[in-house]
Order: C-alpha cells, then sequence, then structure tokens
C-alpha cells in the first residue's frame, strides 16, 4: 500500500486549505489530520518493517522526471515521531490560543509545516528536498511571529536571512551535482558520484547550508532567540523537529550520497562542531535565565551528540558494532524530539502561571502546578540521559562506538556534557521544587497531560521498548547507494 | 511465563507499582495510602520469600528484557542478591511503619512515600541486577529516586545537602557508566558469575582492565562513601529520620558497598582481580576510611552527624572484606552488608525517636534520656554495642569472621590493627553517649517536648521499628549459627564463590 506515502503527505495540506478560508474549523481540521496521518505513519511503520522500502512513482512517471516518494526505515521512524509529537502540540495548541487572535493564523501554518516535514522526510530526490526544505523554513519561520513581540519579530527575521542562506547554499550545491551528473533522483547520482571537485563543491556547500540549518556550533547563533521567544507548541515543533528535519537530510546525504566523495577529514570535522556544541551549549544552558532560552540552548547542545556519531560510524566498519552506533544515533534523535517538544510546552504551561519564565523566580511551582513540575524532571532525565531514557541508551551506544573506534576524546566531552547538563537540569528542578509558598494548583488541567505523555515517552517508554529500532535500522546503517 | 522467568521482575514491581499509585494519591487520602504502603512491603515480603525457598532447593529465576542487541535488562536471583533483597525488604517494612508514625502531619507525603517506594524499588532493581548494565541502569535510578527524599523539608539547609549530594552521586555515575561501557567493549556482556568472568582474557588486556577497575570503583566507591568520596554523606543528615535510615542502612550506601562486593567478586573474580594487583589498594582505601570516619565521629556533637559519620566507617568492613582473599573475609564482609543495615537503622529510629519525642538533636542533650525513653534508648544501647563489637550482637560476627579471615590470608598485620583501632574508636564514640543516657541525671525540661509520655514513651509506630531492628540485630548475633541465619547464608555465598 504504498498510497500511505501520498496520504501522509496529502492529509496535512489537504486540511490546510479549508482552515484557511474558514478560521472557525481549524482546531477539529487539524486533529482530524493529525491524528490520520499518525495512524498513516504507524501503518507504514509496519510496511517498512515487513518490506523495508516502500516506494511511491505517483502517474507512473520514470524517475528524473515525475515526484518519487520513498521511505525506509529511518525515514518512517522520524516520520512516526513527527506525527506523535504534532498530534501532542495539536491538541495542546488549542488550548494554548483559545481566545487569542493568532490562532486563525496559526492553524494553517502549522499544517503547512507538518506537509513540508512529511515531504521532506519522504522526498527522494534532491530538487525536492530542496522544495520542502524551503517550505519548511517559510512556515516556521510565520509560526515564530506569532508571538507578535518585538523581540519575536526580530529573531524571526534572522531566522528568515539565516533559513534562505541554508537553502540558497544547498541549492547550489544541487544545481553542482545536476550540472555534473544531470540526474537529480538521490539513487541516481549515488551511482554515478566520485571523488571529483564538483562534488566535493557540492558537498561542501551543501554541507554548510544544512549545518546552518541545524544549528550546529558556531552556525547556531540565530537559534536560542527564535525558539527562545515563539509561542510553547511553535517552540515545541521548531526545537524537536525543523531542527530534526534538516539534521535528516545530513545524515541521509552524508550515508546515501557522499560516501565516496566524503573522507575521515568531513566525519572528524563534523565531530569536532559536535563536540564543542555539546560543550558550549550546555554551559549556556546553565547560564540561561530563562527556562525556554535553557531549553533552546540545550537543543544546541543536544545537535552536538548527534554530530558527535559522525567520526564513529566514519570509523567502525559495517557490522554489529557500526550497526549499534546508527540505532543509537537514531535514538537519541528521536528522543530528543519527544523530551524537548514535551519540555517547551510544559514551560509554556509555566509561562503562562506564571506570567514570566525566568528561572529565578520560579520557586515553589511544584505546588501550584505539580504535574507539569514533574513532566519538567522527567523530560530533564531525558535530555541528560540518565536511565531508563532512550537517551541513556544511545550516550551508551556512543560511548561503546567510540571506545570500539579507539576514540577517547568523545568518551570526555560526552562525561563533561552530561554533567553540565545534571547542573542545567537540576538547577532548574531546584527552583521549581523549592520551599516558597504558593496557592496549591489543579491536579491536572488538560494541556497539562500532552507534554506529559511526551515526556514518559521520552524518558520510559524509549528507553524500554526501542530495541526493535536496530532491527528496522540494521540495513540502512552501511554507506553507498541504495537499491 | 513461568515463575522462573517472572518472579524477579515482579518483586521490582510489587513497590514500583504502589509507589507510582501513590503519587496520584490526593495528600489527604491517609488511610488508602497507608494501605497501598503496607500492600506493596508485604506482598513483596511473600515474594521474596517464595524466592529464597526456591533459590535454596536449587530453582533458577531470571527475567530478561532486551533493550537494544546485546544489552539486556538481566533481573536474577543468586545467593548474594537474595541476601540483599531480603534485608531491604524487612528493612523498607520496618521503615515504611516508621515512616508512617513520623510523617504523621508533615505536607507532601504522597509525594514523599511515592518517592521512597521508588528507592526501594531502584535498591531491589539493583540487589537482583544479573549484569553491570542492568546494576547501573538501577544504581542511576537510585540516585533519581533519593533525590527528592533528601530535598524533602525544601530548607535552605536540606536543598544544599540534597545539591551536594547529587553532585557526588551523578559524578560517581559517569564514572561507572564510562567503566561499564568500556568493560563491555573489552569483555562482552558482563553478566554476574559467581568465580567472576575476566580471568580468561589475554594478558595484554590486564593494564586496560586495571585502569577500568579504578574508574568502576570510583563510581561505586562515592555512592558506598570511600574516603576522599565521602563528602556528600554527613551533608545528606538533613533528610528526614527514616529517609537517612533508609540511606545508611539499606538503599544508597549499601548499594555502593554492594556494587563493590559484586565487582570484586562477580565480575572480576577475587581471585583475579588479587592476581592483577587490585586488592590492596582497595584493602588500603577501606582501611583508611574505617578510621579516618571513626575519628570524625568522635568529634561530632550532633548525634545524626555522628551516626553518619559513624556509617562512613563501618559500611567500609564491607569493602575489606571483600579486599581480602580468602572465604573467611569474604564471610565477614558480606555477612556486614546485613549486620551493619540491622544495626545502623536501629540508631538511626532512635535518633530520629529523640528528635521528635523531645527535640534531642545533639549528644550534649541526652543526659537521662534512658529513663524518660527506655525502649528507644535500650534498642539505641544493642545497635551501639553492636558496632563496637560486642558480643553476642551482630557486629562482633563480622568483626571476628574479618579478624579471621585476616589471619587466614596472611594479612593479619595490617588488618588486626585497623579492627582494634577502630573497636576502640567506636567505643570512644558510643559509650559516652550511653554513659549520658543512662547514667546522667536528667534535665528539668527537656528541648522541646513534642511527644508527652502516656502509657508509651512516644508513639507506637516510632517505638515498635527500633524495638523490631534491636531484636533483629541481637537475633542475628545469638542464632548466627543457625540455618538461614544471615551468617550462614553468607557461608554459602563464599563457599560458591570460592568453588573451584
Amino acid at each position: 500500500m504504498s498510497n500511505l506515502l501520498a496520504g501522509i503527505v496529502a492529509l496535512p495540506l489537504a486540511a490546510a486549505l479549508p482552515t484557511l478560508v474558514w478560521p472557525g474549523a481549524g482546531r477539529p481540521l487539524t486533529l482530524a489530520a493529525a491524528g490520520l496521518t499518525l495512524a498513516a505513519t504507524l501503518l507504514l511503520l509496519g510496511e517498512v518493517a515487513a518490506a523495508g522500502t516502500v516506494t511511491l512513482v505517483p502517474g507512473g512517471w520514470t524517475t528524473g522526471l515525475g515526484i518519487v516518494l520513498r521511505a525506509d526505515g529511518l525515514s518512517a521512524v522520524l516520520l512516526a515521531m513527527t506525527a506523535m509529537v504534532a498530534l501532542a502540540a495539536t491538541l495542546y495548541a488549542g488550548r494554548y490560543f483559545a481566545g487569542d487572535p493568532a490562532e486563525r493564523h496559526f492553524w494553517p501554518l502549522w499544517l503547512l509545516l507538518l506537509t513540508a516535514l512529511n515531504a521532506l522526510f519522504l522526498a527522494a530526490d534532491l530538487f525536492n528536498l530542496y522544495v520542502t526544505l524551503e517550505l519548511l523554513g517559510l512556515a516556521a519561520v510565520a509560526l515564530a511571529t506569532l508571538a507578535g513581540t518585538r523581540a519575536a519579530l526580530e529573531a524571526a527575521l534572522r531566522y528568515l536571512l539565516v533559513g534562505l542562506l541554508g537553502s540558497m547554499a544547498y541549492l547550489a550545491g544541487v544545481a553542482l551535482l545536476y550540472a555534473a551528473y544531470g540526474r537529480l533522483d538521490l539513487a541516481g547520482v549515488a551511482a554515478a558520484i566520485g571523488p571529483e571537485p564538483a562534488a566535493a563543491a557540492a558537498l561542501a556547500l551543501m554541507f554548510a547550508g544544512l549545518l546552518l540549518k541545524t544549528a550546529a556550533f558556531p552556525l547556531h547563533f540565530w537559534l536560542p532567540p527564535a525558539h527562545g521567544s515563539a509561542p510553547a507548541p511553535v517552540s515545541a515543533a521548531l526545537s524537536a523537529l525543523v531542527v530534526k528535519a534538516a539534521f535528516y537530510l545530513l545524515l541521509r546525504l552524508w550515508l546515501d550520497l557522499f560516501a565516496p566523495v566524503a573522507g575521515a577529514g568531513v566525519a572528524t570535522l563534523l565531530g569536532a562542531l559536535g563536540a564543542a556544541a555539546v560543550l558550549w551549549g550546555s554551559w549556556q544552558a546553565l547560564r540561561a535565565s530563562r527556562l525556554k532560552l535553557l531549553a533552546a540552548y540545550s537543543t544546541v547542545a543536544q545537535v552536538g551528540y548527534l554530530l558527535l556519531f559522525f567520526p564513529l560510524l566514519a570509523a567502525l566498519p559495517p557490522g554489529p558494532a557500526r550497526e549499534a552506533a546508527f540505532g543509537g544515533l537514531v535514538l537519541l534523535a528521536l528522543t530528543h524530539g519527544f523530551a524537548k517538544a514535551g519540555f517547551f510546552l510544559a514551560a509554556g504551561v509555566v509561562q503562562r502561571h506564571a506570567g514570566h519564565d525566568r528561572i529565578a523566580e520560579l520557586d515553589g511551582t511544584v505546588q501550584r502546578l505539580p504535574v507539569t513540575s514533574f513532566t519538567l524532571a522527567l523530560a530533564g532525565v531525558a535530555l541528560i540521559g540518565l536511565p531508563p531514557s532512550g537517551t541513556f541508551l544511545a550516550k551508551w551506544q556512543l560511548l561503546s562506538g567510540a571506545i570500539g573506534a579507539g576514540f577517547w576524546w568523545p568518551v570526555a566531552v560526552v562525561a563533561v556534557g552530561t554533567l553540565l547538563a545534571c547542573a542545567y537540569v537540576f538547577r532548574l528542578l531546584g527552583h521549581l521544587f523549592g520551599n516558597a509558598v504558593q496557592p496549591a494548583g489543579r491536579r491536572l488541567a488538560g494541556e497539562e497531560l500532552p507534554p506529559l505523555l511526551l515526556a514518559l515517552a521520552a524518558a520510559v517508554a524509549l528507553g524500554l521498548f526501542a530495541a526493535p529500532l536496530w532491527d528496522l535500522l540494521a540495513p540502512l546503517s552501511a554507506p553507498g547507494p541504495r537499491p | 511465563m513461568t515463575l522462573q522467568t517472572t518472579l524477579p521482575a515482579l518483586i521490582v514491581l510489587s513497590s514500583l507499582l504502589p509507589g507510582l499509585v501513590i503519587f496520584l494519591l490526593r495528600e489527604e487520602a491517609h488511610r488508602l495510602r497507608t494501605v497501598f504502603n503496607l500492600a506493596g512491603a508485604v506482598l513483596k515480603l511473600a515474594l521474596v520469600g517464595v524466592m529464597m525457598w526456591g533459590v535454596f532447593h536449587g530453582e533458577a529465576y531470571e527475567s530478561r528484557w532486551t533493550l537494544a542487541p546485546g544489552l539486556d535488562l538481566v533481573l536474577h536471583a543468586d545467593a548474594l542478591s537474595v541476601l540483599f533483597v531480603t534485608l531491604s525488604m524487612v528493612l523498607w517494612l520496618v521503615t515504611t511503619l516508621y515512616a508512617i508514625g513520623y510523617l504523621e502531619h508533615s505536607p507532601h507525603r504522597s509525594r514523599f512515600f511515592g518517592f521512597f517506594s521508588l528507592c526501594v524499588s531502584a535498591t531491589v532493581g539493583l540487589a537482583l541486577a544479573g549484569n553491570l548494565f542492568t546494576f547501573l541502569i538501577f544504581y542511576e535510578v537510585l540516585t533519581l529516586a533519593t533525590y527528592p527524599l533528601v530535598a524533602h523539608r525544601g530548607t535552605p539547609e536540606a536543598t544544599r545537602g540534597a545539591r551536594i549530594y547529587l553532585a557526588y552521586t551523578l559524578a560517581g555515575g559517569t564514572a561507572l557508566l564510562v567503566g561499564t561501557v568500556w568493560l563491555r567493549t573489552v569483555a562482552g556482556p558482563l553478566e554476574f558469575v559467581e568465580g567472576g568472568l575476566l580471568n580468561a582474557l589475554p594478558a595484554g588486556l590486564h593494564p586496560e582492565l586495571r585502569l577500568i577497575f579504578v574508574l568502576l570503583i570510583a563510581g561505586l566507591g562515592v555512592k558506598a562513601a570511600l574516603v576522599p568520596l565521602h563528602g556528600w554523606l554527613p551533608q545528606a543528615m538533613v533528610a528526614p529520620a527514616p529517609v537517612s535510615a533508609l540511606l545508611h542502612a539499606v538503599a544508597v550506601v549499601k548499594a555502593g558497598a554492594f556494587g563493590i562486593v559484586r565487582v570484586v567478586y562477580d565480575v572480576y573474580g577475587v581471585e583475579f582481580a588479587h592476581q592483577l594487583g587490585l586488592l590492596a589498594p582497595l584493602g588500603a582505601l577501606a582501611a583508611l576510611t574505617i578510621v579516618y570516619g571513626s575519628a570524625r565521629a568522635l568529634t561530632q556533637d550532633s548525634l545524626k552527624k555522628r551516626l553518619a559519620w559513624s556509617t562512613v566507617s563501618q559500611v567500609s568492613y564491607i569493602a575489606l572484606g571483600a579486599s581480602v582473599l580468602g572465604p573467611l573475609a569474604t564471610i565477614g564482609g558480606v555477612v556486614h552488608l546485613v549486620h551493619q543495615g540491622l544495626m545502623k537503622i536501629t540508631l538511626f529510629f532512635a535518633a530520629g525517636n529523640y528528635a521528635e519525642t523531645l527535640g534531642i538533636h545533639h549528644v550534649s542533650e541526652m543526659n537521662g534520656v534512658g529513663r524518660r525513653m527506655p525502649g528507644t534508648t535500650l534498642a539505641f544501647t544493642v545497635g551501639a554495642l553492636g558496632m563496637i563489637g560486642i558480643p553476642p550482637v551482630a557486629g562482633f560476627v563480622s568483626k571476628w569472621y574479618l579478624g579471621l579471615g585476616a589471619v587466614e590470608a596472611g594479612a593479619a598485620q595490617w588488618v588486626l590493627p585497623v579492627l582494634v583501632a577502630s573497636s576502640l574508636l567506636n567505643a570512644a564514640y558510643f559509650l559516652p553517649i550511653l554513659y549520658r543516657a543512662w547514667f546522667r541525671p536528667a534535665p528539668t525540661a527537656w528541648p522541646e517536648e513534642h511527644i508527652p509520655a502516656r502509657r508509651l514513651e512516644t508513639i507506637g509506630l516510632l517505638l515498635w521499628p527500633p524495638v523490631i531492628t534491636a531484636l533483629l540485630a541481637l537475633g542475628a548475633g545469638m542464632l548466627a549459627a543457625t540455618p538461614f541465619s544471615p551468617l550462614d547464608w553468607a557461608r554459602l555465598i563464599a563457599a560458591r564463590e570460592y568453588a573451584p
């Protein structure tokens, strides 16, 4: 049933148009679309587990002309994560925006964002990837402006410029590849590519653009203000999903396309950037005075952990050790998606109740918002990487891969980064669970449930039930062109 | 799904699930909370009873759950885990009763008992852990579950103590993580095997194995409060008395000591560790800790601080037993795991009673307290005499076997002086307390008398737990030669560790 692939892209898009003309129906329509998309991605996950790869060629146009959609294990799990986070954030946004004039703009843009994400994960040629990347960036910028404050608008403008610069660099790389090989589909270019100067230049341009969009250190400067001042559900999607999409593309190109071009040097460079991001991001998160800024800097650090996997994957020969490390990388991306989305949504609840998100003034929040405080603690555990979270297993694989490959510097980076993460999470928890007397709150408000579920998924479910992930990803971990 | 594959998991769940339910209960649901607390504890007792019976009859219990390829969460029952599980759940039951009495009117009880159950689940999980990976998971969960308990009172002092506790334990956890991952890449799945699993590795790896041992012991030594990693323990004293009792007797400190025993015996193997030259430094560290902790206890006027420094010292007997090669020293170290728990929990219960009933927090305020609170003070006396090592209390048995083991291993020239010095110091800081309590005249008024003397000297739920644990400590010493005593079980463990 390869029509699932079309459905996953078409469902949010089909809902976006009516919400534009009929704003009152935004909430139910988006909920329905998000729910159906989730069902479709779960079905797809089952199919990919059985068949390996699912491909759709709409209209029967052969490759090179038509749009080809393809899902493998990597894209299927990212789609499923996106659909779950999106559904939770949609449920939350309905309450968050209730009575807010920004709501009528939110729903169509939100659906557009989901369309772009889904299409990006399914796109199988370089130009379609560009289109989805650009669409994603524009929808994200528009959503980031919805808070309407001066700071939000400034941050969004910078976000827009950075996003455009990133896509331009990517597009220039695509043009170079097209000029050199005359094709745009990933499989076709991968079959033809070799270590030529054109390919190397394309690699440099495309990776630079994507690193900018992934907010890799030192290109992360735009992320904290943009993620820190957007409305909570938007921040959640930006940090958990949009950054992940750019990272996915980076990983996909590195694995499927540039394997013959990118030597160990590229991987080492990515790893070094990752190490710097882990240390710098965690340090800034520790110094952050605002809750959402803390979360945003923690994203910079978590992207760093993802990049740390590259030198290990490059050094490990194909086989169980490499598969284990690759599974750890994907698990880290998934867990961070759930944890950071839950964290941002919970931070939104705190901000709504306290009227601000200055960490030093949040003492005693636990009495007023026990469930949300608990959610932040759970998400924090997942961000640190303590068991039983998925991050713990991922970090285990990272350390194991690094020791197996004979690299000691990532081990030191992970140890220091983990301790810094402990420091910034428990500094926050120390305030939340502090003793200042606050009025006792309701036991569980509706908007507190989606973040709690996301945090539980990250801190417990992904740690205990992630074993099938490795089976799903095993065929993907080796580099080279795919059939 | 037979009992053989589910029982260890059920034992962990029997405290985990009630704990999760307790989180959801309203603050006022006093009776319901008590029902869940006790139902969990009693159910666990029954399940452990079944398992003990089975292990004795040669049944093998193992629950296994794959987290990732090659990484299994394994809970299994061997002689050592049964010993620790039994200790932790007996003491959990008693401490739950005590905590219900102790926290009668204080706020946040649902949160407290929720984390309390999580803490016990983590302890039981690491007791039953069948490989080092599983042990590590529960070791870290234990840190997370105890942090809110230490910080429970929310005062600046409590927050500070909890922060120091976290800084130490999380840093230790990171060292343990790196050591475990490293060992896993060198030696494959680290399933605990009696007699150890590393001695077959090629000699070229030996320097690496020594380094890993240092990392592992550094990680475990934080919780076991080995000098110089002990700094958190006296600070964590700000926790409520039931928490201190559990922390010092079974949960945190013991988890570290238990981990050291596991690593020495069931990962490296004691003979192989000896061959690598690792036991001597460990023994030196333990000896230093024993003497240093006792010396620091001498000068503390705060009763709980004195007890805390005494824990620093006493827990290292276990590491000392592990660092002397030979079955008798093993017996002494392993049996002290139980004996120290029984005696120290008694002392902390008694200290909590003095504070709750009369507002006594310092040794200098304890004059004549024996007549006002005879039951509590008798229990305290039994615990203190046991710590010194006076027969027939259990502590004597531990010290006797440690001494015998040292002679057997030819290490008498340094172990015996340590034992003697430590016993003298123990006497020097415990006997003056007993003298004050029994023989000095009582002051005209107590610092803050919260609970007036009626038929009993204090609330029944506060009085009975120390009396019970004191009787257990006495019984473990007097009945040491009977079957199923802690000593008997420790003999079984030692016999299996040294089996050819």
